[in-house]
């Protein structure tokens, strides 16, 4: 195919998501090797769901919503529930809101060990990519053990949950956790005590305090940059304010800050799922829901600290069994324009990792082209060629400092 | 599809992985089938970042109005033979999304279809059954 | 913040206040007051821009915008309602915070509201053989 300059045959960022085509989604401006400007493009995944909603029952809305994204599939559901039951003041008990807290936060942990290894595969440690996928199998069995499904786990309904967790099944979930404990502590060592990952990361893409503000950027990504804000905390939900954890800030808000961050948020995920089971104990079992027959005419507001941040849902009622209006808001829709910042301050081979540094929802890193404003034209990248040259760089740094291997 | 071609196709498949709008969680399982535990390689199943290279196309998600364009001339790029598995119940018919107004046409009636591996999202050994059923229907053709 | 800091400072631009619980208030003002209002809150506040919600009534277009004030877990949503349904158009107030951009450019190929003075007022996720005239989120 005849490659016209200044026309793009996009081939995009990673093999993942391999659609070719213009628009671009995210373009770089550079000017040799150095990145000025970046302009993004999404909708392609809009599928128009705020209107199904409003056709949908209030108790079917869950399936729905769900399915926004795969990755914090829970969250939205979540964030959900939480506002119909502000609009019609409901009551959960508390053994509902001990699971709905265990099934967030095992999500929190599938969800940072999938970025994990993404991150340490666009840094060049493909072997750390295996490995963090690999233990995150048995959170995907758990799940399955839970709730039946791997991904999309149906658990959520207005008033409580959908389905139990046995207490003979405790026993179980404890033992998961503590392996996966001890190999996040083995990850979290190999991070800190590495310099070439250290010299990699440290000082990239950053993003700084006031920006972060700036621009209302939400979750980890805030966090890494010293907003301390969690929804978790500053307005409590589910079994948040009955377990014992902390809010893990960091101050620097570049590359390592945001890996360092979401490690440590798995030992205190590890630590609310511990609290939540031995709640559970406590707890009469099978009480897992208040019955709902009517939403009554109302507006109510509900979030959820998902993995990527702070997940907004507004629902307003008349009074009839389905959503006027329904608002959602998901997190990478705030963090991803703050790349318009954060990118521009690194080189191409920075590139990837910078904006993989906010977790979007995968989707988002589809394609990406190049504009060289020096000589005006469209460069056009591979997506491959993208990661690879994140990873060249990784391999230049470990030539630099005199190290043997990886 | 001449016997010589469809011998070439069922001896290493490169698959291709496009999707049009997903939720992300097919991709996901897809990929979790390249991790050790599924190992996607031991059956000669590659996954390829060009589609020119590729004897087969996983297609996920839902067409919408930016993406359904993309996926046809995808198709196109693709050199025949090959074959177009359609991964997921989006892929399959697009479930409740087909109300949406952003919603353009099922994948079927856009880009020929091979094979249907439903789910929500599918499991990994669903996928690699779904691939490995093609290509045994394949060579079953070319005796 | 409390409720009663936020109405002794906003004072006269306050038409309405309702308390739907501890955490969850409610402030309509007129839409020419949307600019100063939002200044207040971000800048002098410090609260966050959560989000702004559009919808589609019979008295006209109402816009929430949603302020989350993070210190007490309270969500403060300012609310105007635009009645002019023709031409609606209120000022964005990209000029105080630089989350709105994405926010008001869905509402605006949502519901077809004009955002005065947006830096990039265009189209954020239909594409672009969408049809032009149809504006999802409107009733009827």
């Amino acid at each position: 195919m005849a490659e016209d300059k200044k026309k793009t045959t996009i081939i995009p960022i990673g093999p993942y998501h391999p659609l070719q085509e213009e628009p671009e989604f995210f373009e770089l401006h550079v000017e040799g090797e150095k990145v000025v400007k970046l302009d993004i493009n999404i909708g392609y995944n809009h599928r128009g769901i705020e209107k199904l909603s409003e056709s949908m029952h209030f108790d079917q809305v869950p399936f729905l919503v769900e399915r926004i994204c795969g990755i914090c599939s829970t969250s939205h559901p979540f964030a959900y529930v939480n506002a119909v039951e502000d609009l019609a003041g409901i009551e959960i008990p508390d053994r509902a809101k001990y699971i709905r807290s265990i099934i967030g936060e095992l999500e929190r942990l599938h969800s940072h060990l999938l970025w994990l290894g993404l991150a340490g595969h666009f840094l060049g440690y493909n072997t750390v990519w295996m490995w963090v996928w690999k233990v995150r199998e048995p959170v995907l069995e758990l799940f399955e053990k839970i709730t039946g499904n791997r991904n999309h786990y149906a658990m959520f309904k207005i008033g409580g949950v959908r389905r139990d967790i046995p207490n003979d099944e405790i026993n179980a979930i404890m033992k998961t956790c503590d392996e996966i404990a001890k190999f996040l502590e083995m990850l979290y060592k190999v991070v800190m005590d590495d310099p070439v990952l250290v010299a990699r990361t440290k000082g990239v893409g950053i993003l700084t305090k006031e920006e972060a503000i700036e621009w209302g950027v939400v979750g980890p990504t805030a966090r890494a940059s010293g907003v301390d804000i969690d929804v978790r905390r500053d307005d409590p939900y589910a079994a948040y304010d009955m377990v014992e954890w902390k809010v893990i800030v960091t101050q620097n808000g570049d590359v390592f800050d945001k890996v360092v961050v979401r490690i440590l948020e798995c030992f205190e995920s590890i630590k609310i799922i511990k609290g939540c089971l031995k709640g559970l104990e406590k707890t009469k079992e099978g009480n897992i829901e208040t019955v709902v027959k009517n939403i009554p005419p109302g507006e109510g507001i509900g979030r959820h600290e998902a993995p990527r941040g702070e997940v907004f849902h507004y629902v307003r009622s008349d009074g009839t069994n389905r959503p006027i209006r329904h608002k959602i808001r998901a997190p990478s829709y705030m963090n991803v324009p703050s790349n318009q910042v954060a990118a521009i301050k690194g080189t191409i081979s920075d590139a990837a990792l910078v904006l993989a540094a906010v977790d979007p929802c995968y989707c988002c890193t589809e394609r990406c082209a190049i504009v060289d404003l020096k000589t005006n034209q469209s460069r056009i990248i591979s997506g491959d060629e993208l990661v690879r040259m994140c990873q060249e760089k990784t391999k230049k740094i470990i030539e630099e400092m005199g190290i043997k291997n990886e | 599809m001449s016997n010589l071609t469809l011998k070439a196709l069922t001896k290493s498949i490169w698959v291709f992985h496009a999707a049009c709008s997903p939720c992300n969680n097919c991709d996901i399982e897809i990929l979790d089938a390249l991790t050790p535990k599924y190992d996607l390689e031991r059956f000669g199943i590659i996954l390829t970042g060009s589609i020119r290279h590729a004897d087969c196309m996983l297609v996920t998600g839902v067409p919408n109005y930016k993406t359904a364009v993309r996926i046809k001339n995808l198709y196109e790029q693709m050199p025949k033979p090959g074959v177009v598995i359609a991964v997921g119940s989006c892929a399959c018919g697009g479930i409740m999304f087909r109300k949406s107004y952003n919603f353009v046409k099922p994948l079927d009636e856009i880009i020929p279809v091979d094979m249907y591996v439903p789910g929500c999202p599918p499991k990994p050994e669903a996928i690699i059954m779904g691939v490995v059923k093609l290509v045994e229907a394949v060579r079953s053709k070319i005796k | 913040m409390t409720i009663e800091e936020l109405k002794q400072r906003l004072g006269e631009k306050i038409i309405g206040v309702y308390e739907k619980n501890k955490q969850r208030y409610y402030i309509d003002i007129h839409p020419k007051d949307i600019l100063e209002c939002a200044r207040i809150m971000f800048k002098e506040f410090g609260a966050r821009l959560a989000t702004a919600t559009g919808i589609d009534t019979p008295k006209g277009f109402e816009i929430l915008y949603h302020f989350s004030y993070d210190k007490n877990g309270k969500i403060f949503t300012l609310r105007v309602l635009i009645e002019d349904k023709k031409n609606p158009e209120i000022d964005s107030i990209t000029l105080v915070t630089k989350a709105a951009e994405w926010i008001e450019r869905e509402i605006y190929e949502m519901l077809g509201i004009k955002f005065k003075n947006h830096p990039n007022l265009k189209r954020l996720l239909l594409s672009d053989d969408f049809p032009k005239d149809i504006y999802p989120l409107r009733q009827g």
